[in-house]
């Protein structure tokens, strides 16, 4: 019988971490139990890609956004039929970095034109 | 089969199905004495067709279609399912190989599952076989903001608004070249650990919205190792981290292998013929 040795977890480079103590994280056990492992027909006919299940996506989504962030879940991301035509807004979600970006765009956008003149000179100085 | 005694006892104790957990070639008994299954009490075995089946009792009335259906929409319901199954499927793989079975694997009784063995015994046992000695690891990559862009900053010159405006060119120039050099840091880490694993996958990786995590996943990989490999495997992941600081490496395990049982072709494994 093969033993595998104790579970670990290295963070980063150089850092190696006993993992068996804390228990592993929701989201990867989720993705794991889910959507990988064997599929072999139970007489219980609850396939996880029905539409049920779809039903579970969003309401995680919605009613849920808290909990399904901490457990590391995104299925509707890679799911066509969320994504492409029901994907529900993410409020009151954490500020993606991008969001932040983009709102900032504008605004970043009217700077530079009012600088753009000011920035082709001082290049033509610079050079 | 219809005496009183039998009705009653009907009434009393819902009838119960099998909860597949997994399929190992065989099991200790002292061993899953001591592993709780989805009621709470111990797990217990189905043998079929040389193969050993580990299974819960799963009352109907939890575990039947319409309950199940239901019962699955309920985070907590499923959290608790998720982990006492992963912990069964874990605690087997400490034991030897296992085929995990997908969550929500529901028979109405034993010799339902019996006959699912004796169905798919030569593949069961094919990859029985194949994880033998083996282990799944996970290893993930985040994207590290900036990595690429710390060049671009020290460039000087000019005034206060030429400062600015380089600043703000190079940093949305940046952010562009640091994804792509993420992408491709995660490629060549992938290419670098399938060289010293048996098999590796890339899966989708997890929205970091949910991750939990502020920067992108870039790499979601698991990789199907001997176990001997492993120092090695863990040294190669230590070097690759060195080498590529425009991503941040992580690595999990064992997994029991929970990527490498599906019966879809496996292109890691495909051996290439020379030209």
């Amino acid at each position: 019988m093969t033993r595998p040795q104790a579970p670990s977890v290295v963070q980063n480079s150089g850092q190696v971490l006993p993992a068996g103590h804390e228990p592993a994280n929701l989201g990867d056990i989720l993705e794991r139990v889910l959507d990988r492992g064997i599929v072999i027909a139970g007489d219980i006919r609850v396939s996880l890609l029905d539409i049920e299940l779809l039903t579970l996506k969003l309401r995680l989504v919605i009613a849920s956004v808290d909990t399904a962030r901490q457990i590391g879940i995104d299925w509707w991301e890679h799911d066509p039929w969320l994504s492409s035509r029901a994907r529900p807004p993410l409020e009151p979600g954490p500020r993606d970095p991008e969001q932040v970006e983009a709102e900032r765009r504008p605004r970043v956008a009217a700077r530079a034109r009012r600088r753009d003149a000011e920035l082709e000179e001082w290049d033509d100085f610079d050079g | 089969m219809t005496s009183t005694a039998e009705l009653a006892a009907d009434r009393a104790a819902p009838a119960a199905g099998a909860w597949l957990h997994g399929v190992v070639r065989d099991a200790d008994p002292a061993a899953l004495a001591a592993i709780p299954g989805m009621d709470g009490a111990p797990v217990r075995t189905v043998s079929a067709a040389g193969l050993v089946a580990v299974v819960s009792t799963a009352p109907l009335d939890e575990y039947g279609e319409q309950p199940l259906r239901r019962n699955l929409e309920d985070l907590a319901w499923l959290e608790r399912a998720a982990r006492t199954h992963h912990a069964v499927v874990e605690a087997l793989a400490r034991q030897g190989p296992v085929v995990p079975a997908r969550l929500a694997t529901v028979h109405t009784d034993d010799s339902r599952v019996a006959e699912s063995l004796a169905a798919r015994r030569a593949e069961l046992v094919a990859t029985l076989d194949r994880l033998t000695g083996r282990g799944e690891w996970g290893v993930k990559g985040y994207l590290v903001p900036g990595a690429a862009a710390a060049s671009a900053a020290a460039v000087g010159g000019g005034g206060v608004g030429t400062a600015y405006l380089r600043r703000r060119r190079a940093q949305l120039t940046a952010r562009e070249e640091g994804q792509q050099a993420a992408s491709a840091a995660a490629e060549a880490v992938h290419a670098s650990l399938c060289e010293l694993a048996v098999a590796g996958r890339r899966h989708a990786p997890q929205d970091r919205r949910l991750s939990g995590v502020a920067t992108p996943m870039v790499l979601n990989g698991a990789y199907l190792l001997d176990l001997a490999a492993l120092p090695a495997f863990t040294d190669l992941v230590r070097a690759l981290s060195d080498r590529h600081p425009e991503i941040r490496l992580e690595l999990t395990g064992p997994w029991p292998a929970y990527s490498f049982v599906a019966e879809r072709p496996e292109p890691a494994l495909t051996v290439r013929e020379p030209w």
